[in-house]
């Protein structure tokens, strides 16, 4: 009832601006028409100015009231090279921004229509154009040579000592693997993949350095100050990898690994304390269209000391002893047991090869 | 005497003067209501009904946003007549079901995109300005044209009909990225919506392949005596250069998507490797394919694309600028020569949209180095318009209201390009609500301002009347106003990374802080949406009851059109077409408000 009665309400003020409008048509046409132009010219040129001012103040009052829900301090080195290029770009934009509207909407306000007034002939001059060609084309080098020289140290090699995780992305939900023990991420191959069968990533078994890799879902354990390398992949569309506070991205695409890395500066709850947010999180957010459930894919990623990372770690049971519990190294200790798991492939591995 | 009269003058008089233009015509042969209405070969039949069909689209896809700002300004809200009007599976409860919001913003930025700026914008004008502002009596191709036109037609219903369907629209957003698109179980959209989509698009590129060749093949060969290269109207050498980029660029699509119609129903890998969908519980036997191969594709017809929309509205603006400051365009071969700067370039930037996609970083930064060349082009464009601006004797017409308003948008939309375009800064920036307000100010806000110049200023030389002035003051203020409002406060969003395409961001700590702001930019977007229905009524009206033009150069112009009888008949002038002796830019010359193309040069004068 309330909608019949809003679109009543907006066709009322329809006709009623209609009516307005034509009315006010008709008194232009009578009170002559030059009259009337010369009118509504005035009335539009000191709009002109009116919305450069209030425009002005606007984005100025914007500013005050959105720049503490922004940004924060970045909350990973490379964050802040991003950053620092963030402030030189809107710096050099800002001013740019600013004189240009200043000059459209004063020559608008200024130079409108008066009897008295004659344009002035004034096709071109190659000075002036010289000019706007030059002193831009120097900014934008300016902003090209910064951008560039931090790109190159943001997408060069990550360190040598980075901890390696891989990150999948799957509808609608991330999949975390560490390598463990032996640092090596065992073999994979998409055919395998089953959830049935607790092998969501379809590792195969067959090769022994799967064996001690970790598989966990939605979580992501980080070490605070050492660097992070994340290799990461999709299993069915593209997704990405999206992390605001690190000032970091990069699209999860299946059947072509990307990679990316970064120093985080901040544990979860020096975060916390920082934000003032005791509910604060490190969230992975999808940032590539992939289907429904795109809204909702979080992840969380904790930042932790190195000693809680260790302890975190050690209590992860690897996905191969949580696919066959019973060659689990720690619960039985029958010697060798897991290099007869290397060379007998377990049935259900075999199945599901079979596929 | 009436109003009516007072206001229309002698309609009898003006009648039989203009079927005197009529009888005069070069065309004699007998037009039915169907060869002048609807398979119609004059160009400026087929102009209007690209823009009325423009307009159609933009209203469906407008009340499209209209919809799904609801739901982001209300994510908890039930609004029951939402479910009345969809149904429970598009809105369950009165809340907008994510699959349906998924397709409402597919469509949203298919049909603005594609049916109203490129179809609606490019359309309506290359047919409309082309004839009369070279001297032509019509298109090189006139059949072509109406095919051009038909095909468009053909694309809309296609379209239209994929709103009707079980399944519901394609809705894996305007870009469309496999796999997502390729495989009907990963999302619904993807299912027969993907198809009717490609239909769709395949045929939109074939209409615009036939009107695009039209462009060029009727600005090279038809153009009247002395009319040169350098004497065309900016209108007429963006309409070119935009003819040009849609034909080169346009097939490159079209391959890409019938590589996806292949992925999809002919099993092949193009852009498929590796995938297991846990809605089937089974792996795909497609190995090898790269789904970055289509965003290549994609995109190099999606940055052109953007080019496509705002050349000719930079085209119509830099006219209106002129004739209504009085004064000639400045630097009018500067303004040419950026203009094929930028279609040149427009070629060399696509990867820029794919910097996270693990791209090649050198590769990268070969397109940060040419993405952000292109801002200098702009820069020259900006500037000149503000010189023209400088010393004239400016006229406040709708149309010029709305070529300032394009001016301001296009400097602040293109001024966060120059964030976006270097990779460092993409890093954050990509795919969160600052790309959404970037491009809706620089592309979609400028183009249709662009466009609504075009619209008033040519409006006259449509329908031989005149659109209602307070009504466009009205909306010209209001939509430029709200268009800030909209879109200025999305940059802050966008810098505090929230991601674009999410129906709800309540459950986000990083991104909920801005539920109140999204309020406020769906408030206003509702009330902007409701001005442009204004504006639509303005529009239909003035075209029956608009006051009646009297002079056939209203606007004091120099250029070719406004020479044409007021109500031109299919061939345009009665007689000989006009000569040209002059460039089109001599405003307040020689002490002279405006000298005309058709007048030869004085003994003593000088060329520009």
């Amino acid at each position: 009832m309330s909608t019949f009665f809003l679109l009543l309400i907006l066709l009322f003020g329809f006709l009623i601006t209609f009516q307005i409008a034509k009315a006010s048509e008709y008194v232009g046409v009578l009170k002559g028409e030059k009259k009337n132009f010369e009118a509504n010219n005035r009335v539009n040129g000191f709009l002109m100015i009116v919305f450069l001012v209030l425009g002005l103040i606007g984005v100025y009052w914007c500013n005050e009231l959105y720049r503490g829900k922004i940004l924060g301090e970045s909350a990973s080195k490379h964050g802040e090279q991003i950053d620092t290029m963030l402030y030189i770009t809107i710096a050099i934009t800002g001013v740019v921004f600013v004189i240009t509207q200043v000059l459209l909407f004063w020559f608008a306000y200024k130079y409108q229509y008066s009897e008295k007034r004659q344009a002035h002939y004034f096709p071109h001059d190659n000075r002036l154009e010289v000019i706007w060609t030059v002193v831009p084309a120097i900014a934008l080098t300016v902003l090209v040579g910064f951008g560039l020289f931090y790109w190159f140290r943001i997408t060069g090699d990550a360190p040598e000592n980075a901890n390696q995780i891989e990150v999948t992305g799957k509808q609608f939900g991330w999949i975390f693997r560490y390598p463990g023990k032996d640092k090596v991420f065992g073999k994979k191959y998409y055919q395998n993949i089953s959830d049935k069968e607790n092998n969501s990533l379809g590792l195969i078994w067959d090769d022994a350095s799967t064996h001690d890799d970790i598989v966990v879902g939605n979580e992501m354990y980080i070490v605070k100050n050492q660097a992070v390398k994340l290799i990461i992949n999709s299993r069915d569309v593209i997704h990405d990898v999206g992390l605001a506070e690190f000032r970091q991205k990069m699209d999860a695409v299946p059947g072509t690994p990307t990679t990316m890395w970064f120093i985080p500066k901040f544990t979860t709850d020096e975060m916390k304390k920082k934000t003032g947010n005791p509910d604060f999180e490190y969230e992975i957010s999808c940032d590539q269209m992939c289907g429904r459930g795109h809204y909702t894919m979080r992840g969380i990623i904790k930042v932790v000391e190195e000693d809680e990372y260790k302890l975190w770690l050690l209590k992860q049971k690897p996905n191969y002893v949580q696919v066959f519990p019973d060659k689990d190294p720690n619960a039985a200790r029958p010697a060798d047991s897991t290099k007869a798991a290397v060379t007998v492939p377990a049935p259900a591995a075999t199945a599901s090869l079979a596929k | 005497m009436s109003n009516e009269a007072t206001l229309h003058g002698h309609p009898e008089i003006q009648t039989s003067h203009d079927a005197h233009h009529d009888e005069h015509g070069v065309h004699h042969h007998k037009e039915t209501f169907i060869t002048k209405y609807v398979f119609s070969q004059d160009h400026k039949m087929i102009s209007k009904q690209f823009l009325i069909t423009g307009m159609i689209w933009a209203i469906i896809g407008g009340l499209m946003s209209v919809l799904f700002r609801l739901q982001l300004g209300y994510p908890d809200a039930h609004f029951q007549f939402l479910e009345d009007i969809l149904g429970s599976k598009w809105a369950r409860g009165g809340q907008i079901q994510p699959e349906f919001y998924y397709a409402l913003v597919t469509m949203h930025g298919t049909i603005l995109v594609f049916f109203v700026l490129t179809g609606g914008l490019s359309g309506t004008f290359a047919n409309f300005l082309i004839p009369l502002q070279i001297g032509a009596r019509d298109m090189a191709s006139p059949m072509l044209n109406m095919l051009s036109y038909w095909f468009f037609f053909g694309a809309s219903m296609v379209m239209l009909s994929s709103l009707f369907i079980e399944t519901g629209p394609a809705s894996g957003g305007w870009t469309s990225y496999p796999p997502l698109s390729a495989l009907g179980d990963a999302s619904e959209g993807s299912k027969t919506g993907m198809d009717l989509w490609i239909i769709s698009m395949a045929m939109f590129v074939v209409s615009s392949l036939l009107g695009g060749l039209n462009y060029i093949s009727t600005v090279l060969n038809l153009r009247t005596k002395g009319m040169s290269m350098t004497r065309l109207p900016l209108t007429i050498w963006a309409l070119f250069f935009t003819a040009i980029l849609g034909v080169l660029s346009f097939p490159v699509l079209l391959s890409g998507f019938i590589l996806l119609l292949f992925d999809r129903h002919g099993g092949t890998s193009f852009y498929l490797s590796d995938i297991f969908l846990a809605t089937t519980g089974k792996a795909l036997p497609n190995e090898g394919g790269s789904a970055i191969l289509y965003q290549h594709l994609f995109w190099f017809l999606g940055h052109p694309e953007v080019y496509i929309i705002i050349l000719p509205a930079m085209g119509l603006v830099s006219e209106v600028m002129s004739v209504n400051a009085r004064k000639p365009i400045f630097g009018y071969i500067a303004m040419v020569g950026s203009m094929f700067a930028i279609a040149i370039l427009a070629f060399l930037v696509w990867a820029h949209h794919m910097f996270v996609t693990g791209l090649n970083p050198f590769l990268g930064s070969v397109f940060v180095l040419l993405t952000l060349l292109i801002a200098v082009p702009s820069a020259i464009k900006v500037f000149n318009w503000l010189t023209t601006l400088w010393r004239g004797n400016i006229r406040f017409t709708p149309a010029m209201l709305f070529a300032i308003g394009f001016v301001s948008t296009f400097i602040s939309g293109g001024l966060t390009g120059i964030f976006l375009g270097n990779s460092t800064l993409d890093i954050p920036l990509h795919d969160t609500y600052f790309v959404i307000a970037h491009f809706h100010i620089v592309m979609g806000v400028s183009g249709i301002l662009g466009m609504f110049a075009g619209i008033y200023h040519w409006f006259p030389k449509m329908y031989g009347r005149y659109m209602n002035n307070v009504l466009a003051y009205i909306h010209f203020w209001i939509t430029l106003i709200g268009a800030y409002l909209i879109f200025w406060p999305m940059h802050y969003e966008g810098l505090a990374g929230m991601p674009r395409r999410y129906l709800d961001y309540s459950n986000w700590i990083s991104f909920n802080q801005f539920g109140g702001l999204n309020r406020f930019i769906s408030t206003v977007a509702i009330i902007v949406f409701a001005v442009q229905l204004l504006f639509i009524f303005n529009f239909f009206y003035s075209i029956f009851k608009g006051r009646r033009v009297m002079t056939r150069n209203p606007w004091g112009s120099t250029t070719l059109e406004w020479t044409a009888p007021i109500r031109p008949g299919h061939g345009n002038w009665p007689g000989e077409i006009p000569e040209v002796h002059r460039w089109p830019y001599d405003y307040a010359k020689d002490g002279r408000d405006f000298i005309p193309q058709t007048e030869p040069l004085g003994a003593n004068e000088s060329a520009h």
